[in-house]
């Protein structure tokens, strides 16, 4: 038999059970927290370093696709709490609609993600051997999927960036291992929390949320929240470091 | 259950509010505040995460242990990052602006 929301012996209350069922996701959470927060240090105290090499980084990234991944997975915070918010008055069917829309939501920000790496994989800027700032500034006929425009920028932007740091193809290295391994880090994440989504999505459908019983939905959405916090200082950091007018 | 029931009509707020902020975290981007880009970028990131913290995350409608461990959270991150920064900081060696020049010092 699965919990229903019945009375455990060590609480007084359900609103004791539930406040101690969330204070122990909280507490998951600070320690979430410090875990990311070393490595925005990290971020932090390298991109101090070298302000040249992670500005030239920062601007091969996509910003409308990081722009469009920020408001989808807003947006699934949003029919997140309108989860929590459907199995609290009791309407069992919204829980299960808007759990199967956060569960898209999250899947395409993957799907999102998955187009900007093999673009990276592509543009040959993954830290390594092969790692090069400057592949699609030589090789004119590849990187076709960058409009001329965006490619005339580049090639500016890369010119005075090499001027700045002479070492910018191996600082350059630097924010892309902070990137693929920051923006890894949430995908897994968000991974775990869609894996979190679906096993609520079963229950849900078996109709196991409502007004007297709904602390899964709401710890999960606590954790699923707060990877969008962190998503919310990814992207700035990210892919707006070195946008500014006259570059 | 006396719980607090956070409406639709709040969570859409919020939701309106996070999306203005994302629009202006763009904007501010692109303009030139010189120092003042990151500090606006930062600024309105920690505007959006305390909407999603207060609201979202029930955290204004939660009991008081609950806020505790919140600032517990920010406490420690914040004794990480300073602590560490001030450290790299006021080491010259590890600086970039004066590590060439004093590796070549210490070499001479």
């Amino acid at each position: 038999m699965h919990r229903t929301g019945e009375l455990y012996g060590q609480f007084q209350t359900l609103d004791q059970q539930k406040e101690t069922a969330a204070l122990g996701m909280w507490i998951f959470l600070v320690t979430e927290v410090l875990f990311f927060g070393g490595m925005f240090l990290t971020y932090t105290i390298n991109r101090h370093a070298y302000p040249a090499a992670f500005g030239m980084g920062s601007n091969t990234l996509d910003i409308y696709l990081g722009g469009f991944n920020t408001v989808v997975l807003i947006l699934s915070s949003l029919t997140m709490a309108m989860a929590v918010w459907s199995a609290q008055v009791g309407k069992k069917t919204f829980v299960t609609i808007f759990l199967i829309l956060t569960l898209l939501l999250g899947g395409t920000f993957l799907g999102v993600k998955v187009v900007e790496y093999k673009q990276k994989f592509d543009h040959h800027l993954i830290p390594g051997q092969n790692f090069d700032l400057a592949y699609c500034a030589k090789n004119t006929n590849a990187c076709t999927d960058l409009s001329p425009k965006a490619r005339e920028t580049e090639d500016r932007q890369l010119e005075e960036a090499e001027k700045l740091d002479p070492n910018l193809n191996s600082h350059a290295q630097l924010y892309f291992s902070l990137y693929f391994g920051m923006t890894g880090l949430h995908a897994l994440h968000m991974i775990v929390g869609a894996g979190l989504l679906l096993w609520l999505l079963k229950e849900s459908v078996g109709g196991r949320f409502g007004p007297a019983y709904n602390t899964p939905v709401e710890i999960i959405g606590l954790y699923w929240h707060f990877v969008d916090i962190v998503w919310i200082y990814l992207f700035p950091l990210l892919y707006l470091i070195d946008r500014k007018a006259g570059r | 259950m006396s719980e607090h029931i956070v409406s639709p009509r709040i969570y859409l707020v919020i939701f309106a509010s996070l999306m203005v902020g994302t629009a202006i975290t763009v904007w501010a981007a692109f303009q030139n505040f010189g120092a003042f880009n990151i500090v606006i970028a930062l600024g309105i990131a920690t505007v959006k995460a305390t909407l999603v913290v207060l609201y979202f995350m029930h955290a204004r409608y939660s009991p008081g242990r609950t806020h505790l461990v919140i600032v517990c959270a920010v406490f420690w991150l914040a004794i990480m990052l300073a602590l560490t920064l001030i450290d790299y900081q006021s080491r010259p060696i590890l600086s970039h602006r004066t590590a060439p020049h004093a590796v070549h010092r210490l070499s001479a």
